[in-house]
């Protein structure tokens, strides 16, 4: 049944095999294979003069909100978000409803997926129901298929707690992934503490109820010796914590997300409940930190967080409006824009988009050599499109993103040799 | 003197929005209606058959009557809506509720709630002006209106004054309008209090962060004291009311210290012996009670204009 797909002039990166020139790749059997002298008849070609053609995209930060809250996002509706924008894998954060505390969650998880348009890789939770008290099963989960733990969303306040979730994801071969956020000083708080806020009349949240318990996190890591991840680092002082960290050899990863190196708080002006999540957008400086950091090596991953929301969370007072962003769409054409204004190489791309992601979760992936599973990207760099919100393949329309205008798109998706999204 | 100038605002979410031309024209309208307060007829048919709507999610007293009576002045029908009669508690939402209230084809809402932006959120979704009479720490423009009257009414213009404001600036509504429209018109304000009470790149707002409430007062021609609010005494802000008094509290002694001919504001209620002993707050020097009075004459002025008032040739003259 699977037929061979003949990728046709493109430009092959892929830093992992240190490969980037104009070559062909075939597909077959959900494999990428070494091209041979004569291709059989009905091979499927694609003329991909002019465009990239990448290593899968992976995001391994996603709200997919099933179960329980599907009028938000289905995994289906989610992961059509996630080919259209370019990705193959997601890996899905654990505050569903019920959360993905336990096994039958995450096979649950794994079954919707199975037909789905990306691979999904569930990320269970640190705690039972994410309550930050006990341990959740992280052995019946990664025999389920979780390949992550996490509090997402809800920040662990016990650090004995963190300490051993740390111990004993070890233990298991799992990932931690760190909600850095000290509750105490962002409590109340909607958006970035600065000239902003205080111009709104919003309460704040300093950068340092981030980059406090980001030192927390270093500071157990290195007392375990486990490795832990920090997502979507929003500011400076973050950064430095981790460029310290991993000076000295703590195993520590971490992601932003697009928004945190596309925008800054000004974005609230107005009241605008799309520009509100958690961490806030954060001051000029904090995004030129982070631009930075992307490129140097700091950061070793871009993730959306994507989380989608209905008008129900969204349409209210500002206090009230849920914190988060729709991204899966707007990821890719963000980065782009950082290739385009020279602060990172396409090889860096591909790097914070596709190989990190796959080594921090320590998922397949990341590369185009012959045996790799076939997971493609392909990229038009020069593709000048207007993003709707409205005909977003998500069911959220929460973005401050709609209407931008953009260079460069993903115009070709190929998921375990599958074509999953084409715009060519 | 220029013509061309008319006020064109259909809602009023701050003084953020006001131009100086736009202040004082609100001021001047303003006076022209005090002296319908003083009438013993105390009305005027000018708002005749409009709708005008209170939507307080906040407990007021002060603001919604004196909104009140200035719409009433105007002959405008009023309706009062508070939090704890309407939907609020049953769970409805600020747009379904504002959208109830929009059937009954109101032409001014006057709203004041506890979230900074719901004025404009409530501007989004229906079409009747909104007057902003507080939201959350944001603004409360008719307040900072009305301390700029009173102010004008005692000194010749803004320009070159040294305005204090003392207290708690960070949680402080009437503290923004009052920056942004004093420093409008070119007055110098500095706040002081603990640093509690000093809300981040509060500069950036055109205040001066002083070190110490003498520095505030030093040769200042007003000195506005805030109300401490004594609900938020859950969030660790000062250890008491006591000791506020003592290191922050405005008495006769700290006074001395202004210009002779300073004025003490408050936009009240008062917490007396703690932002002001009462010697102050009922001195020579007080205005406390002048506020009050220009505040209706400011919201009249307001209703007045957001209605597109000038255009029946009332217009009071440009400054």
């Amino acid at each position: 049944m699977s037929e061979l797909i003949i990728l046709q002039n493109g430009r092959v990166i892929d830093p992992v095999n240190q490969t980037d020139e104009i070559a062909d790749i075939w597909v077959e059997e959900g494999k990428v294979t070494a091209p041979r002298a004569t291709a059989p008849a009905g091979a499927c070609r694609y003329d991909l003069a002019g465009k990239w053609v990448l290593p899968g995209l992976i995001d391994i930060h996603v709200h997919l909100r099933e179960p329980g809250q599907e009028y938000k996002e289905t995994i289906a509706t989610g992961t059509m978000a996630a080919a259209a924008g370019g990705f193959t894998a997601v890996a899905c954060m654990p505050n569903t409803r019920p959360v993905n505390d336990n096994a039958a969650v995450t096979r649950f998880i794994l079954e919707k997926a199975a037909v789905c348009a990306a691979r999904v890789y569930p990320v269970g939770a640190l705690s039972r129901d994410s309550r930050g008290e006990q341990l959740a099963e992280y052995g019946e989960m990664k025999a389920a298929g979780a390949v992550a733990l996490t509090d997402d969303g809800l920040p662990v306040t016990d650090s004995q707690l963190m300490r051993r979730a740390l111990e004993y994801a070890t233990s298991h071969g799992l990932p931690v992934i760190s909600h850095a956020e000290e509750l105490s000083l962002s409590r109340n708080g909607c958006m970035n503490e600065g000239a902003v806020s205080t111009r709104l009349g919003l309460r704040g949240i300093p950068t340092a109820a981030e980059s406090i318990m980001v030192y927390r996190e270093i500071a157990l890591a290195e007392l375990t010796g486990a490795r832990v991840h920090i997502a979507h680092v929003s500011c400076e002082a973050s950064l430095a914590q981790i460029r310290l960290a991993k000076q000295r050899g703590v195993k520590v990863t971490a992601e932003t997300a697009p928004h945190y190196f596309a925008l800054t708080d000004e974005a609230v002006d107005g009241y605008n409940t799309h520009a509100k999540m958690n961490p806030p957008l954060r001051s000029e400086a904090d995004r030129l930190a982070i631009r930075e950091a992307l490129a140097d090596g700091t950061l070793d991953a871009i993730a959306t967080d994507h989380a989608p929301h209905s008008v129900l969370e969204k349409e209210v007072e500002f206090n009230y409006a849920a914190n988060g962003i729709v991204g899966l769409e707007t990821s890719l054409p963000l980065a782009l824009s950082l290739v385009h204004d020279g602060v990172i190489t396409i090889a860096r791309l591909v790097e914070l988009m596709s190989c990190a992601p796959a080594r921090v979760l320590g998922v397949p992936g990341g590369g185009l050599a012959p045996g790799d599973p076939a997971d493609i990207t392909v990229v038009d760099p020069d593709r000048r499109f207007v993003f709707a919100a409205a005909e977003s393949r998500s069911k959220g329309r929460n973005t401050p993103f709609d209407g931008w205008q953009f260079r460069g798109k993903a115009v070709l998706t190929i998921m375990n040799g599958h074509v999953t999204f084409a715009d060519l | 003197m220029r013509a061309e100038y008319s006020f064109r605002h259909k809602h009023i979410f701050g003084m953020e929005q006001l131009s100086v031309r736009d202040i004082h024209h609100v001021i001047a309208a303003a006076r022209s209606f005090r002296e319908i307060s003083a009438r013993s007829i105390k009305k005027v048919p000018t708002l005749r058959g409009k709708t005008i709507v209170n939507l307080f999610f906040e407990p007021s007293t002060r603001t919604r009557t004196s909104f009140e009576i200035a719409a009433k002045r105007m002959s405008a029908d009023t309706f009062n809506i508070a939090a704890s009669t309407s939907s609020a508690t049953k769970g409805e939402t600020l747009i379904d509720t504002a959208r109830n209230i929009e059937a009954m084809n109101p032409d001014i809402i006057i709203i004041r709630h506890s979230c900074s932006g719901a004025p404009q959120l409530l501007a989004r979704h229906i079409g009747a002006s909104i007057i902003n009479a507080g939201d959350g720490a944001h603004e409360h423009p008719s307040q900072g209106l009305l301390d700029i009257m009173t102010i004008l009414d005692h000194k010749k213009e803004l320009a070159g004054l040294k305005i204090a404001i003392i207290g708690d600036v960070a949680h402080s509504r009437v503290a923004v309008s009052d920056i942004l429209g004093f420093t409008k018109l070119g007055a110098t304000v500095c706040v002081a209090g603990p640093a509690t009470f000093i809300p981040t790149a509060v500069e950036q707002l055109g205040a001066r962060v002083c070190a110490s409430v003498d520095e505030a007062i030093e040769d200042a021609d007003v000195v506005m004291a805030l109300r401490i609010q004594k609900e938020r005494q859950n969030d660790p802000l000062i250890p008491s009311l006591r000791e506020y008094s003592i290191h922050y509290g405005i008495n006769r002694r700290r006074l001395e210290h202004a210009r002779p001919d300073v004025l003490v504001m408050h936009p009240g209620p008062i917490n007396r012996g703690v932002e002001l002993s009462p010697d102050v707050a009922d001195g020579p020097s007080s205005v406390i009670l002048e506020q009050v009075k220009n505040g209706v004459a400011v919201r009249m002025a307001l209703l007045y204009l957001v209605m597109g008032g000038e255009k029946s040739g009332e217009a009071q003259g440009d400054m």
